[in-house]
């Protein structure tokens, strides 16, 4: 029997109820630390703090325990809680080739100033499960690491010895294109999708900071759709370097910059082919990928996505979803998305009951004309 | 970084002084240009996309301490989203709440218009998820901006006339197409194309805030709005066979409540202070009923008839 929809109040209120007791899971395992996730779940940390686009570290972990590890409500959580924060000031443009480096690796070239630097990287694990970590254990730990043999540059090395390859080692010979800077910034400023509306065509600022904020998995993929042919620009991965850039502001009361603090973050520039034109010689052409803390798979995308947006910049034929800034924009962003994905859910009797109606009267007018069709038929029979 | 993880309160109605004056300049130019779509710089609601973001924002914007919101969802003050929308403006907005249309100066809504004719100085606050009528005519946004600033309205004209052709009948429902002014092809947003006569020359304001899409227009009141149709095809509303099991209202829009699993249905109105208040005002029965056993009636009924 049905009951009256009645009583949302109360349902609500359960219902928010019973999510804190899943949250907390049996109260015989020990709770979650802020800490704990912060220092072992650092890759989750990340990858909320660069789509939720806020570097916060303390509070991406508090997303996270409160979404329960749902990563996308995490990033949710940050965003709403972002959105009402001041703007204090703008810093000024962060040095990634002042970067404290922690890992640094070029394709391109087999050793280079500044040397290559493996860092902490899955790429070479065998990705077999460590049995040992189910218990509490400290895994590869143990093991001391190996000193260097003095091929590879040692993992200090100062900013004067790793000049990054795109910028400087590639733009010497002039083989790679020269960025644009805008003119004047203070008449171009960079602009700000999360202050400013969205309106097409866009300018590259704006697409770089749809991708740093979009969905890991929808980047992902775009990027690799490049790569099996849907918009190939051939990317050869000039630079990733993983480290922490100090950010300044420049307060102009004050008239010299002020340290306000450092910021964890992976850079990823790719060299790619392009013929040239009447006007351009032969180059290579770049794509960029920057995203807060640790996540390479992320800054390969993005930079392969960059670089497929660039075609009308570079007079290519739009041919694939990848090279189509308003689809790309429109659809990379997983808060967006899920929300309006998931509002489905949402009563829709409404709507439903229009469409009821309609297909029922259509229905009994095809109907009524069959019978109309067949009473004559039957009559010359 | 720490002093951002203490607790901090919010300002009235939720969103910060700068960002309610922003959305006002796009208020402003929308009420302006009567459904011309306004893109305002749409912030991140501490609710889904797709749960009104577009609504709370216009409804944040333009509510004051002296207002009284009504907040419906499907046309009822009681489904769970009403519920948890109206419960944050109580929260952040200090704000008196009522389910009686005439009494709200604010009323935000999701897919109906209130049976009951609003008046002069109410606000009506539509959430919008595609704000865009030419959107699935065409899906890029560079195109179909053109096709309004040239009024190209030919690919929306041709679309109904297949429906008509192949159908018999133009088979959209709800989210009918509507000329507002005499000029701009405006969604009413996914209401039933049996409210759509009550936008025209509706005596209240009418906003409509698309917050996924970033999307303002509105309805100055007493506008001239037009559902699209063709001379031997007129634009018609919905009717139903049965009338409201609970009020017996012949006039409003129902929705179909299943009984069972054999075909047992009843017709209610969805609009439910509306059902309520002809419930309260009227003397004679099936009026006292509540729907539970108007149900039971129902279901006695039709097995009777059998």
């Amino acid at each position: 029997m049905y009951v009256a929809v009645k009583g949302g109040e109360k349902a609500i209120k359960n219902a928010h109820r019973l999510l804190a007791e899943k949250r907390r899971g049996p109260k015989e395992i020990p709770e979650l630390s802020i800490a704990q996730i912060k220092e072992q779940l650092s890759l989750s940390v990340s990858r909320v703090m660069a789509e939720g686009s806020l570097f916060d570290e303390d509070l991406a972990a508090l997303a996270i325990k409160q979404a329960r590890g749902d990563l996308i409500e995490a990033i949710f959580l940050i965003r709403a809680y972002r959105t009402t924060l001041p703007r204090l000031a703008y810093s000024l443009p962060i040095r990634t080739d002042r970067m404290t480096v922690e890992r640094r690796v070029s394709a391109t070239y087999k050793d280079l100033p500044g040397g290559q630097i493996l860092g902490p990287t899955f790429d070479y694990t065998h990705r077999l499960l460590d049995f040992d970590l189910m218990e509490t254990g400290d895994g590869n730990l143990s093991e001391k690491s190996e000193p260097d043999t003095g091929e590879s540059q040692d993992s200090k090395a100062s900013e004067t010895e790793m000049p990054r390859v795109l910028g400087g080692l590639l733009n010497n010979e002039g083989l790679i294109q020269a960025e644009k800077l805008p003119e004047n910034e203070e008449e171009h400023p960079v602009g700000d999708l999360t202050r400013e509306p969205l309106e097409f065509p866009v300018d590259r600022d704006q697409r770089l900071q749809n991708l740093a904020r979009g969905d890991e998995g929808f980047i992902l993929s775009l990027g690799y759709s490049t790569q099996r042919g849907y918009a190939r620009n051939h990317a050869f991965v000039g630079e990733i370097r993983l480290g922490t850039v100090s950010i300044e502001i420049l307060p102009p009361e004050l008239g010299f910059t002020i340290d306000i603090g450092d910021l964890e973050i992976t850079e990823c520039e790719t060299v790619n082919q392009f013929q040239g034109s009447k006007t351009e010689p032969p180059q290579f052409t770049r794509g960029y990928g920057l995203v807060f803390g640790q996540n390479e798979r992320k800054a390969i995308s993005m930079a392969l996505v960059d670089r497929a947006l660039r075609a009308k910049e570079m007079g290519e034929d739009i041919v694939a979803p990848a090279q189509d800034e308003e689809f790309v924009m429109s659809h990379s962003d997983n808060i967006q998305a899920t929300g309006f994905v998931e509002h489905i859910k949402l009563p829709h009797y409404v709507d439903f009951q229009a469409e009821l109606g309609l297909v029922r009267r259509m229905r009994e007018e095809q109907q009524d004309a069959h019978q109309q069709q067949a009473q004559p038929q039957q009559a010359a029979e | 970084m720490s002093q951002s993880t203490t607790a901090s309160s919010y300002n009235y109605a939720y969103l910060d002084e700068q960002t309610k004056r922003m959305i006002r300049r796009a208020l402003l130019k929308a009420v302006a240009i009567p459904g011309y779509q306004v893109p305002f710089a749409g912030r991140e609601m501490p609710m889904p996309y797709g749960w009104g973001t577009g609504g709370v924002q216009v409804t944040a914007t333009v509510i004051g301490p002296s207002d009284t919101l009504k907040v419906i969802d499907q046309g009822s003050d009681d489904t769970t989203n009403a519920v948890s929308i109206r419960q944050f403006f109580e929260k952040t907005a200090n704000i008196d709440t009522t389910e009686k249309t005439k009494d709200a100066t604010v009323i935000q809504t999701r897919h109906r218009i209130p049976e009951e004719t609003l008046t002069d100085g109410q606000i009506l606050v539509y959430q919008v998820p595609i704000p865009e009528p030419l959107r699935f005519l065409e899906p890029r946004e560079t195109e179909t901006r053109k096709m309004h600033a040239l009024e190209e309205y030919g690919l929306m004209h041709v679309k109904l006339y297949e429906d008509i052709s192949r159908h018999g009948h133009i088979a959209t429902t709800y989210a009918y197409p509507v000329k507002v002014n005499d000029r701009y092809v405006m969604d009413p947003s996914p209401t039933p194309k049996f409210d759509n006569p009550k936008m025209d020359n509706c005596a209240a304001l009418q906003l409509f805030g698309a917050g996924r899409e970033k999307r303002i227009y509105a309805i100055p009141p007493y506008t001239k709005v037009q559902s699209l149709d063709f001379e031997d095809h007129p634009f018609e509303i919905q009717s139903w066979d049965e009338d409201c099991a609970l009020c017996g209202s012949k006039d409003s829009f129902l929705d179909e409540v299943i009984l069972d699993d054999k075909g047992n249905r009843m017709f209610v109105c969805s609009d439910s202070d509306y059902c309520q208040s002809r419930r309260d005002d009227s003397i004679s029965p099936p009026v006292e009923h509540t729907l539970a056993q108007a149900a039971q009636m129902q279901s006695v009924n039709s097995e009777a008839s059998k």
